[in-house]
C-alpha cells in the first residue's frame, strides 16, 4: 500500500511520530462511533434472535394463525412472501437484465442513453410509499378495472354501472321468477332446481360491485415491487457487463459473430455471477419492503392460501398459486400485530418469531449476495 | 457466416486460394444474411423495449401522482393545504341554538372531518423534523464510520466492517420499526422520566424515537457513500502529500477530505432524501399523530406515514383520497429535486477529480 510505505519512509526521514494530540482524540472518537454503529447492529440482531428464537418450531412455520392471531403459526404469511418475490423476480429479472444489456451494449452515449440512465437513477430515488400509490392508482384502479371492463363487462364508473344494472336486472328478475315457479311445482326436482337458481343468481346476473382483476392481488403487488427493484437489477447487471473485458468482445467480433451473438454467447455468460448477485439483492429488497404493497393486495388475515382449485394434470391434481387473490405477508403480519392487534403486548413472542423468520430470510439472501460479489470481484 | 475468411495457409501472406479481392469485396458489400439481419433487428427492438420500461415507469409514476394530486387542488382552494378557516359555533342558552361566534384559522390535518381539513403543514413538520434530526444523527455517525473505513481501517477490519454495514442496510424497515417500538421506545421513555424530563419528553413514541430508527437505516448508506467518495480520491494526491512530509492525519484532513468533500455532501443530501421517503419506521414508532407541537419529543406523523395509514380508509374520489395523492406528488417532487442536487454535485465532483 502506497500510503503505508510512504508513511514509513517519511517517518524514517523526519523521525517524527505521526499524529498530534487532537488527532489522536479525534481518531478515537471516530473509532468509538463506528464501534457503536456495529454494536447497534449486533444488539438488534441479538435481541431478535434471543426473543424470537424460542418461538420457532415446525408448528410455527407450518400452521395458519388461530384464536384471533394469538396462537398458531405464520405459514400463510411465509407462503405469501415467498410467492410474491417469486412473481416479482420473474417480472423484474428479464426486463432489468435486457434493459441493462441495451443500455451498455447497444447505446453508445448520446442523449437517449442519458435519458435512460437518468430514469433509472430517479426510479431508485422514489420513496417506496409512492410506489404503493402508483400500484394502487395504475395497476389496480387503471389496468385492473379496465381489464374487468373489457373481459367481464364489469362497469368502471357510475354511468356504466347504471347501464349495467339496467341490463342485469331483467335477467335477475327472470331467474327469480323462474325459481319461484319451479318451487311451486310439486316435484322434488323442481324445488332442487329452484334452490340451485336462487343460490347461483349472483353468477347469472353478477352485481356491479363484482371485481376480478380490479382489486388488490398478489400479481399487482408483484408488479409494483418489480418496478421498485428494477434499478437494483439494472445497476448490478451493468456493472457485471462492464467488467467483461473489451478484448473478449473484440475476439468474438473478429470471428464474425454478430452483436447479439457476442452478447448472448460471450458477454452474458461471463457476467453471470454479477447478474445473479443483482437478482439476489433484488429478492432481499423485495422481501423486505412493505410500504409499496400496503394498498395492493396484502391483507391481515387470510388463512386460506391464495390457490386455485386443484388443476388436473392428467396423472395428478395440483393446486396452483392464484396471483389474483389477496395474500398475507410477513412484513404486514409484524406491522399489524405490533400496532393494530387488540393485544400487542401479549403477542410479542409471535411478533419476535415472525421478525426472526423475516430477518433470517433477507439476511441469508444479502449474505449470499455479498459473498458472491466478493468472490467474483476477485 | 458470410465473413469468415479461411486462415492463411503457409504461403507467405498471399491470399488464400479461392478468395480473391473481388469475391471478398462482394461478401463485404452483401454483409450479413437477411435472416441474421432480421434477427439482430428483432432482438435489438426487444432489448430497446426492456430498456425503455424503466423510463416509462418513472413517467407513469409522475403522471399518475400529479393527475390525482391536481384533482385535489381543484376540489379545495390551494391555501387550504396550508390552513383552513372554520366558523366557531357555540351553544347559546337564551336562543337555544348554535350561534356563529366568528371564524378561526386552523392548521390541522383532519381529512375525515366535515368539511375535510387538509393542511399539510403538520405533515411537513413531521417529515422535515424527522429528516433533520436523522440528518444530524446519521451525518455524525455515517461520516465517522465512512472516514474510518476509508482512512483508518486496515484491509482486514475493512473486510469485516463493510459487509456488516451492508447487512445493516439489508434489514427490512419493518423490523427496525418493530425493534424501536417493542424494545427501545418504552425504556427510553422511562429513562427520560427518571432523569426528570417528563415535562419535555411527552410521548412514548415521538419524533426523536422515529429519527433514531430512521438513522439506523441511513447511517450505513451515508457511511458507504462517504467511504466511496474518499476512496475515489486518487492515490497520487495522498502520495504527493505524504512525500512532502505531511503526516497521515494532515493528509486525511487537509488533502483527502477537501478533495472528497462534495461526495460527502452528496451522501448527506441523499441520506436526507431517504429519510424524507422512509415510511414504515416512522409509521410504527414516531407516534402517528398529525400535530404541530414544537417539541422533538412529541408524537408526529410524516407525509409518508399519512399516506400509509390513511389510504386504506379514504374512500376513492373523496377530498381525503385526492389529498393523499397530492401529498404523494409533493413527496415525489421533493425527492426528485434532492436527487437532482446530488446528481449535480456528483457531476461537478467527477470533473474536479479528473484534473
Amino acid at each position: 500500500m502506497t500510503q503505508r510505505s510512504l508513511s514509513n519512509a517519511r517517518k524514517a526521514v523526519t523521525g517524527k511520530t505521526s499524529a498530534p494530540m487532537w488527532a489522536v482524540v479525534f481518531e478515537s472518537i471516530i473509532r468509538g462511533i463506528t464501534g457503536v454503529v456495529l454494536l447497534m447492529l449486533i444488539y438488534i440482531l441479538g435481541t431478535i434472535v434471543w426473543k424470537g428464537g424460542p418461538q420457532i418450531s415446525w408448528e410455527f412455520l407450518s400452521q395458519a394463525p388461530s384464536e384471533g392471531m394469538t396462537e398458531g403459526g405464520i405459514f400463510p404469511a411465509l407462503f405469501g412472501t415467498v410467492f410474491l418475490v417469486v412473481f416479482m423476480i420473474a417480472m423484474a429479472l428479464p426486463i432489468g437484465v435486457f434493459g441493462a444489456v441495451y443500455m451498455t451494449e447497444y447505446t453508445r452515449g448520446g442523449i437517449f442513453a442519458r435519458v435512460l440512465r437518468a430514469a433509472v437513477n430517479n426510479l431508485a430515488g422514489v420513496p417506496s410509499i409512492v410506489f404503493g400509490l402508483f400500484g394502487l392508482g395504475f395497476f389496480v384502479l387503471f389496468v385492473g378495472r379496465n381489464m374487468d371492463y373489457y373481459v367481464y363487462d364489469i362497469p368502471r364508473n357510475a354511468e356504466e354501472a347504471a347501464a349495467y344494472s339496467a341490463r342485469m336486472e331483467p335477467l335477475r328478475a327472470a331467474a327469480l321468477i323462474e325459481a319461484e315457479s319451479l318451487a311451486t311445482e310439486r316435484s322434488l326436482e323442481g324445488s332442487e332446481r329452484a334452490q340451485f337458481i336462487t343460490a347461483h343468481v349472483e353468477q347469472i346476473a353478477p352485481p356491479a360491485s363484482r371485481k376480478v382483476f380490479g382489486k388488490g392481488a398478489m400479481f399487482w403487488a408483484a408488479a409494483t415491487l418489480a418496478i421498485l427493484v428494477l434499478p437494483v437489477i439494472i445497476v448490478s447487471t451493468e456493472e457485471a457487463l462492464r467488467a467483461v473485458p473489451a478484448s473478449t468482445r473484440e475476439a468474438a467480433y473478429g470471428l464474425g459473430a454478430t452483436k447479439w451473438q457476442v452478447t448472448s454467447t460471450v458477454v452474458l455468460p461471463q457476467a453471470r455471477a454479477g447478474i445473479l448477485t443483482g437478482a439476489i439483492l433484488a429478492l432481499a429488497r423485495g422481501a423486505g419492503e412493505l410500504a409499496p404493497i400496503l394498498f395492493v393486495g396484502v391483507t391481515f388475515y387470510a388463512p386460506d392460501l391464495p390457490l386455485t382449485e386443484p388443476i388436473n394434470f392428467g396423472l395428478f391434481e395440483l393446486p396452483v398459486v392464484n396471483p389474483f387473490k389477496e395474500f398475507m405477508h410477513l412484513n404486514y403480519h409484524i406491522y399489524t400485530m405490533a400496532t393494530q392487534h387488540h393485544d400487542p403486548e401479549g403477542t410479542r413472542a409471535i411478533q419476535f418469531g415472525t421478525t426472526l423468520v423475516l430477518v433470517a430470510m433477507t439476511f441469508l439472501m444479502n449474505l449470499g449476495a455479498i459473498m458472491l460479489r466478493r468472490r467474483y470481484s476477485r | 457466416m458470410s465473413l469468415r475468411i479461411p486462415p492463411a495457409a503457409g504461403n507467405g501472406g498471399a491470399p488464400p486460394p479461392g478468395l480473391n479481392a473481388t469475391r471478398l469485396r462482394e461478401r463485404l458489400r452483401r454483409g450479413v444474411s437477411p435472416f441474421r439481419r432480421f434477427r439482430e433487428k428483432t432482438v435489438e427492438g426487444m432489448l430497446l423495449v426492456c430498456g425503455v420500461i424503466s423510463t416509462v415507469a418513472i413517467v407513469l409514476i409522475f403522471f399518475f401522482l400529479f393527475k390525482e394530486g391536481i384533482k385535489a387542488a381543484s376540489m379545495v382552494e390551494l391555501d387550504e393545504f396550508l390552513y383552513s378557516t372554520v366558523s366557531v359555533l357555540e351553544y347559546d342558552i337564551e336562543l337555544d341554538e348554535m350561534v356563529n361566534k366568528g371564524e378561526k384559522t386552523d392548521i390541522v390535518w383532519q381529512p375525515a372531518s366535515d368539511p375535510p381539513r387538509v393542511s399539510i403543514v403538520p405533515l411537513l413538520w413531521g417529515s422535515f423534523g424527522i429528516a433533520f434530526l436523522t440528518a444530524i444523527i446519521s451525518t455524525l455517525a455515517g461520516v465517522a464510520a465512512g472516514t474510518y473505513l476509508s482512512e483508518m481501517a486496515t484491509k482486514r477490519t475493512r473486510d469485516i466492517v463493510k459487509p456488516m454495514l451492508e447487512l445493516l442496510v439489508g434489514i427490512p424497515t419493518v423490523v427496525i420499526g418493530f425493534f424501536m417500538l417493542a424494545v427501545i421506545a418504552l425504556p427510553l421513555y422511562r429513562f427520560a422520566v427518571s432523569i426528570g424530563l417528563e415535562k419535555i419528553y411527552i410521548d412514548t413514541y415521538n419524533m426523536f424515537v422515529g429519527s433514531v430508527g430512521v438513522s439506523i437505516v441511513i447511517i450505513p448508506v451515508i457511511a458507504s457513500l462517504v467511504d466511496d467518495a474518499l476512496r475515489s480520491v486518487p492515490d497520487d494526491l495522498r502520495a504527493a502529500s505524504l512525500s512532502l512530509g505531511a503526516t497521515r492525519w494532515q493528509t486525511s484532513w487537509r488533502v483527502v477530505l477537501p478533495a472528497g468533500i462534495s461526495g460527502v455532501f452528496a451522501a448527506i443530501i441523499l441520506g436526507f432524501g431517504r429519510a424524507i421517503g422512509e415510511t414504515m419506521i416512522v409509521l410504527m414508532c414516531a407516534g402517528n399523530a398529525p400535530q404541530l407541537v414544537a417539541n422533538p419529543f412529541a408524537a408526529v406523523r410524516t407525509m409518508t406515514a399519512s399516506i400509509a395509514a390513511e389510504m386504506g380508509t379514504a374512500g376513492q374520489g373523496t377530498i381525503w383520497y385526492q389529498s393523499l395523492f397530492f401529498v404523494g406528488a409533493l413527496l415525489v417532487t421533493l425527492t426528485f429535486v434532492l436527487n437532482l442536487i446530488v446528481e449535480l454535485i456528483v457531476n461537478r465532483y467527477r470533473k474536479k477529480i479528473r484534473l
